[in-house]
């Protein structure tokens, strides 16, 4: 097996042994991006220099034998909304073209210091907006297992760079589905953590009360082990949740026996895509002969989940994008101007492309004077509601389990000109997003050769339970398709 | 709920964008039909239910008022398009 088809965990082995270098690791890593990325394009830079003092400082580590952990010399890619210091980061847009962060986002700075390898900034939908990673303002990723297919988005190039083996592990962020999306898409593990449980600080923010970043690995144990690395209070961050570190580990091998599963009906009904509902009903087969106890369960307002979603999410963007008015950093035009207001409205017009604008707009029209009771405050309403239906559920069942998505991954062009038909992507993962509470992607097969995710959605901070299911199932079904490439 | 013409470019000037003609166009169209599947949750009744803002019962977070080390001003002013003497530089507001 190749070093780049390996998983962390076994990567870990290979390096404490001896038997590999964290050195020959990245090199077998930048060898795989070379021959494959002029056809994927995943990343929208590589950061080969820092790559390789980081690789050459964890060999140092494993040599002396200190400071070793799961992490230590293994290749990642990072999303890039994510700040590094002295890496341009532009989250895929133009109005933060050239821009250098003078900080790291607290997530990348505890992977830095485990020692792990950042190999480059990965493409994403514009200000993570977006289901198919066509809204980057700077190139389009292909989805590794047919080049003609989005990867989904917003994390698709994170996503597409380990389906592929151009990373070992991932970092990506959640707003409505931008982890688990585009993990289901490719084949891949994707998980977005409880709300709070991962620091945001130094993620350049799409909807705040949203967003959670998470890991997009190869494999259950993988993500927990990246989830052990990036959990954790932070000052820096005023909603980190103050809970103590866990081993996300302990406890996968405990089995599903005797677990409550629910099914929630509206997520299997109409919508989804023939292909991926009999993958799905599959797998549920699969939870029942672990001795898992499979029932049907009910969240009576998913269908209103979307509408209040689309008036949440810009109404945030609306506000957190106001301060990119190229006055401090990014972006400026270069025309003339007659005053503030005129360099701000050409400064954004040049910098934001057409998603970001019409959610912009959107957004402070739902905000704006006489239209605020009837859409964002009623959408507040309704997310109460979404909220409540969880709490019903969950008194009844331990994890709840639908697809993640409801198609495979679809051509790319095929949805850029109906943005309500793409905006339908994220409508089994945007529920929990609303609500706060964490929910993982595994991959459960193939519909017509291309990867069909499982979405397993758990209470607040009960990750041990739907990682310890996702485990089991993904022990049991044990997929071993690779993308050919 | 329609939005027309007029309203977009209202909407526009608040949100302090330069819309082109084109994107005027699209724009009316394209926010109408969201608005109009997003209206869909006008049907629930809500007069009992409190909004959420915010998935987590925030309340104040502070912490201990202490100097701590910040950016340099070159630092701070590394990445602005415009600058001069240790000053961001913009066009005459007077």
């Amino acid at each position: 097996m190749l070093l780049y088809e390996m998983t962390l965990s076994k990567l870990h082995d290979e390096l404490t042994s001896g038997r590999i270098s964290a050195m020959e690791l990245l090199d077998g890593v930048l060898k795989r991006i070379a021959s494959t990325d002029s056809k994927l394009k995943a990343y929208l830079r590589l950061t080969e220099e820092e790559a390789l003092k980081a690789a050459k400082a964890a060999d140092a580590r494993l040599l002396a034998k200190e400071g070793i952990n799961p992490l230590l010399g293994i290749p990642f890619a990072i999303k890039d909304n994510m700040c590094t210091e002295g890496i341009s980061t532009t989250c895929a847009s133009k109005i933060l073209d050239g821009y250098v962060p003078a900080y790291s986002a607290s997530v990348a700075q505890r992977l830095f210091n485990f020692g792990a390898v950042m190999v480059g900034k990965a493409n994403m939908d514009e200000f993570a907006m977006g289901s198919s990673t066509e809204n980057s303002a700077y190139q389009i990723t292909a989805n590794p297992w047919d080049l003609s297919r989005v990867p989904g988005g917003s994390s698709g190039g994170s996503a597409a760079a380990v389906a592929a083996g151009q990373a070992i592990f991932a970092l990506g962020s959640d707003t409505g589905g931008s982890i688990r999306q585009p993990a289901a898409l490719c084949g891949v593990v994707g998980m977005k953590p409880t709300y709070g449980l991962v620091s945001r600080y130094g993620l350049i923010a799409f909807a705040s009360s949203l967003d959670q970043i998470g890991p997009i690995a190869k494999s259950v144990t993988d993500a927990a082990l990246i989830l052990n690395a990036i959990c954790g209070h932070d000052p820096m961050d005023s909603t980190s949740l103050k809970v103590g570190t866990s081993d996300f580990t302990q406890g996968l091998e405990a089995g599903v026996k005797g677990l409550k599963v629910g099914v929630p009906k509206e997520l299997m009904g109409e919508g989804i895509d023939d292909g991926v509902k009999a993958k799905v009903e599959e797998a549920i087969k699969i939870f029942e002969g672990l001795g898992a106890s499979v029932k049907e369960a009910s969240l009576p307002h998913s269908e209103y989940a979307l509408s209040a979603y689309y008036l949440i999410a810009p109404a945030e963007a609306s506000s957190n994008l106001a301060r990119f008015d190229g006055v401090r950093y990014g972006h400026r035009t270069k025309e003339d101007v007659e005053d503030m207001v005129d360099m701000y409205s050409k400064t954004r017009a040049e910098g934001f492309g057409a998603e970001v604008k019409r959610r912009i707009m959107l957004g402070t029209y739902a905000l704006s004077a006489g239209y605020y009771d009837a859409y964002y405050g009623q959408a507040q309403k309704v997310r109460t509601l979404i909220m409540d239906d969880f709490k019903k559920a969950f008194s009844e069942h331990d994890v709840l389990i639908s697809p993640t998505t409801p198609t495979s991954a679809f051509k790319g062009g095929e949805k850029t000109k109906d943005p309500l038909s793409m905006y339908m992507s994220d409508i089994c993962t945007i529920p929990t997003n609303l609500a706060g509470i964490p929910a993982i992607s595994v991959p459960c097969g193939l519909s017509e050769g291309l990867p069909v995710g499982l979405q397993i959605m758990g209470k607040a901070l009960d990750e041990p339970t739907i990682l310890r299911a996702a485990y089991a199932f993904e022990k049991e079904f044990n997929f071993s398709e690779r993308p050919k490439l | 709920m329609s939005i027309d013409k007029r309203e977009v470019e209202h909407v526009a000037l608040l949100a302090r964008l330069a819309l082109s003609e084109a994107e005027k166009e699209s724009f009316t169209k394209q926010l109408s039909q969201i608005l109009d599947h997003a209206g869909k949750i006008a049907e629930l009744k809500t007069d009992d239910v409190e909004p959420t803002s915010h998935p987590l019962p925030l309340k104040n977070v502070l912490r201990a008022d202490e100097i701590k080390p910040s950016f340099t001003v070159e630092e701070a002013l590394s990445s602005a398009p415009s600058k001069e003497n240790n000053m961001i530089k913009v066009p005459n507001i007077i």
